[in-house]
């Protein structure tokens, strides 16, 4: 429908919607995430729930102890080499759609335990994150920007087509590689589906 | 048929029905239509911890733990007869001393049989 007739047609007090809006609507406006906190950042995500910050205004106040019945997984802190198997794990036993933050710089990339032995450089190496937020710890507000910006990513998904979302598209997988522990590392290192092999160009 | 008694509960049991029936028929047609199948080994896991499970749920469990609490159950229970019966001790008459020590008497042989049967020792 054109969006001037939209806009025209609710001046005179008729709203209309598409099935893909009213979809899209419903699901982010129920976002729950998964009772899952992995170090420090965890205690901010608590904090975001809690009265003072009140996750609850954006429909997502419903931590799940299971993850059959999360949808979003907040990666809130360090992941160590012993403990991404078991968070890949996680992630493969939420059913569709599921979407991941990346709460903090360890989530991300390792943060200050960078240079650790033990110590995961960041979960996108198992399985797709769909916002990062930045921080150690990140600020409650920053949780519930990264929060809103899921929403907005949501709002903007597509029922059909090329470019619908993964757990809309058949040929996406649902489950991904649960890495094993090596002798000095995880193996592999990363899951090439999801981390792209960085080419050297110009040799 | 439409004016009769029951009409007005016929059409409150279908409304009943439909509106349990009808967001499972909505949402099971929505799956079908727009969101595919996605089964796999470890969503299916029994376990949902995101260990993975092993060795057998049938195992033995020891029976030992269990005489030993039913023990401490009953002298447990005994305590609270005790407390009262201490409490009231002066006013008691003979045969009430006589029938509280009999009770005594046969707890305490059941804690000498059971002694005696071993229960209260703990073989590894």
């Amino acid at each position: 429908m054109d969006q001037h007739l939209r806009i025209e047609l609710s001046k005179q007090g008729i709203l209309t919607t598409t099935l893909q809006d009213l979809y899209n609507w419903g699901r982010k406006s129920s976002v729950w995430p998964m009772t899952f906190g992995l170090a420090c950042c965890a205690i901010e995500m608590i904090a975001t729930t809690m009265a003072r910050y009140d996750l609850a205004r954006f429909g997502a106040e419903v931590f799940r102890a299971s993850p059959r019945q999360a949808d979003l997984m907040i990666i809130s802190g360090t992941i160590t080499k012993k403990m991404a198997p078991q968070v890949v794990r996680l992630y493969n036993q939420m059913p569709e759609p599921k979407y991941v933050i990346a709460m903090g710089a360890c989530a991300i990339s390792g943060g200050p335990f960078k240079q650790g032995y033990n110590v995961l450089k960041g979960i996108d190496r198992y399985i797709p994150v769909d916002v990062h937020i930045p921080g150690c710890p990140p600020r409650p507000e920053a949780l519930i920007h990264a929060f809103m910006t899921l929403q907005k990513k949501i709002e903007e998904q597509h029922l059909t087509g090329a470019d619908r979302p993964r757990h809309l598209n058949p040929a996406e997988p649902s489950e991904f590689l649960v890495p094993g522990c090596g002798e000095h590392d995880l193996e592999p290192p990363y899951n090439p589906e999801v981390w792209p092999i960085f080419k050297v160009i110009g040799q | 048929m439409l004016s009769g008694p029951y009409t007005v509960i016929v059409v409150l049991f279908l409304a009943a029905v439909g509106f349990g029936v009808g967001p499972l028929a909505l949402a099971w047609i929505w799956a079908r239509r727009y969101s595919p199948h996605k089964p796999g080994l470890t969503k299916n896991a029994t376990y949902e911890c995101g260990l993975e499970a092993k060795g057998d749920a049938w195992i033995q469990f020891k029976a030992e733990y269990y005489l030993y609490a039913i023990v401490f159950l009953i002298f447990d229970v005994e305590a609270i007869f005790l407390l009262p019966f201490a409490v009231a001790f002066g006013g008691l008459s003979a045969g009430a001393c006589l029938a509280m020590l009999i009770f005594l008497f046969l707890l305490v042989e059941g804690l000498v049989w059971a002694s005696q049967k071993g229960v209260l020792t703990w073989a590894s």
